[in-house]
């Protein structure tokens, strides 16, 4: 399959990009490619110019500066399933970044591409709703940084304003995002996930002192969410009362509903994974 | 566009339309055949290939993108005429049957080796998430992998 003709920047730094991407909305970022370059081979996306931004280094980092880990955008998905950072920190973000797709596209894939595209069948939305994480963005008009409750706003869209880059997410550091997971029942071939939960607990005396519970796939986009969280804070952990809470997945929420999983099974397996994501915390 | 890389240890350098994917110019301007294409579509795996140390689909990728890497082909990894441990692993395990698959299958594999020496069962099908056989039912393909793991192990 051969995508449209389109032209070819690699550029050599932020600013050659965001003006680029400034000159037009037919020209694209490209990171990984491993959402981009398979939409324009079906030519579901016929960009004008490619602007290569995989050569601008110092986004490719891990790094924690005591507040916040600090992820720069192209960093793969294999760097943050293995980073010990990310794993004794956030682990809801190793776990995420883990079971992308396979070892292939885990190895170009980054989390500035997934977290851009934001597919609703993504894995990182949920852990990062979940971690209640930070974007960083930038634009001509200088930088913003965007809360990952409301980062998320449709079907592939985003608070990413047109002209705007990724540049960086931020997990802030505490024993709550210590205490976190990410579990997905995966599609059995295509790996994308029918349901991914994302769970960051905190609790004192047995009892559930906070907790956030972000899904992906379930919706048209990620979402938070509040029933679950509202109907355990403050409860005793016990397996009672994580399977009551569990109950409340998705309650109100839309719900997706495609050839393989239809809407009714996808929310019962949504209680079911929100039930063994907390179970695991907790 | 210019484009030039290293593959299978020989410079090569063309002119390419930047819509080239990187298993097209392997197989049609370096007439290296042996990276086969499969599904096209980024799920089976058949164009698997080194590109600077590490497995990728050569299907999810312009050639462009790959200026100044290394590669490696699976016409490039046996040595002197000598095959891979693991290309020899998958002919005395019968680990092929059609052959489709087997070129992305090996260098999967080599690739997965190398991040983990001695991998289980389980690591070696989680490993091979991304290739897919249509023969096998993948069982003499873990088998071999285990073979070229043991043998790779063996010759250190
Ligand atoms: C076979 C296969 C299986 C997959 N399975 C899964 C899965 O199970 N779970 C999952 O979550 N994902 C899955 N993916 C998607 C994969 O995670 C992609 O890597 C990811 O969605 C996009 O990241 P990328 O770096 O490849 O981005 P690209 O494809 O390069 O870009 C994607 C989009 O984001 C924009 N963009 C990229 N970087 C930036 C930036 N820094 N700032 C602003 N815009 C930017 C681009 O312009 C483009 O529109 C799969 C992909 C494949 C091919
Ligand atoms: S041909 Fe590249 S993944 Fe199938
Ligand atoms: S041997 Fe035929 S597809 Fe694997």
């Amino acid at each position: 399959m051969y995508p449209a003709e389109f032209d070819y920047v690699k550029v050599s730094s932020l600013e050659e990009a965001i003006s680029l991407k400034q000159q037009g909305d037919e020209n694209s970022i490209l990171a990984g490619g491993h959402s981009l370059i398979p939409a324009m081979k079906l030519r579901l996306s016929t960009p004008k110019k490619l602007i290569d931004i995989s050569g601008l280094n110092q986004y490719k980092n891990i790094s924690n500066n005591g507040s916040h880990i600090s992820i720069g955008a192209l960093c793969t998905h294999k760097q943050c399933a293995e980073s010990d950072v990310i794993q004794q920190n956030c682990p809801a973000l190793s776990d995420a970044a883990s079971v992308i797709g396979d070892p292939h596209v885990r190895n170009k894939g980054t989390i500035g591409g997934a977290l851009a595209h934001s597919d609703p069948q993504a894995d990182y939305p949920g852990a990062i709703l979940a971690l209640n994480a930070t974007m960083v963005v930038k634009g001509s008009s200088g930088g913003r940084t965007i809360a990952a409750d409301d980062y998320f706003t449709g079907l592939w869209e985003t608070a990413l304003g047109e002209g705007e880059l990724l540049t960086e997410i931020r997990i802030p550091v505490n024993p709550m995002n210590a205490n976190s997971c990410y579990v997905k029942f995966p599609q059995p071939a295509s790996r994308y996930p029918y349901v991914g939960c994302g769970v960051a607990l905190s609790s004192s005396g047995g009892n559930c002192s906070d907790i956030r519970v972000g899904f992906s796939g379930v919706g048209e986009w990620a979402f938070r969410d509040a029933g679950i969280e509202n109907a355990l804070k403050g409860q005793a952990l016990n397996s009672s009362s994580i399977a009551a809470a569990a109950e409340k997945a998705a309650e109100g929420k839309a719900v997706l509903s495609d050839h393989f999983v239809s809407e009714e099974y996808r929310r019962a397996m949504s209680k079911v994974f929100a039930k063994r994501a907390i179970t695991k915390v907790s | 566009m210019k484009v030039s890389m290293r593959v299978n240890g020989v410079d090569h350098e063309h002119d390419v339309e930047p819509r080239t994917l990187l298993v097209q110019h392997l197989r049609e301007n370096l007439r290296l055949t042996g990276t086969h294409v499969g599904c096209d579509t980024s799920q089976c795996g058949a164009c698997t290939i080194h590109v600077n140390g590490e497995a990728v689909k050569a299907c999810t990728m312009f050639a462009i993108q790959a200026d100044g890497a290394e590669i490696t082909t699976i016409e490039g990894l046996a040595t002197n005429g000598e095959l891979h441990p693991m290309q020899k692993a998958f002919w005395e395990n019968h680990g092929l049957q059609c052959g489709y698959c087997t070129p992305g299958m090996i260098m999967a594999s080599v690739d997965m080796l190398k991040n983990n020496p001695n991998p289980t069962e389980e690591e070696i099908r989680h490993g091979l998430e991304g290739n897919f056989c249509r023969c096998t039912g993948y069982h003499n393909i873990v088998k071999s992998v285990k073979a070229a793991a043991e043998s790779m192990q063996g010759g250190a």
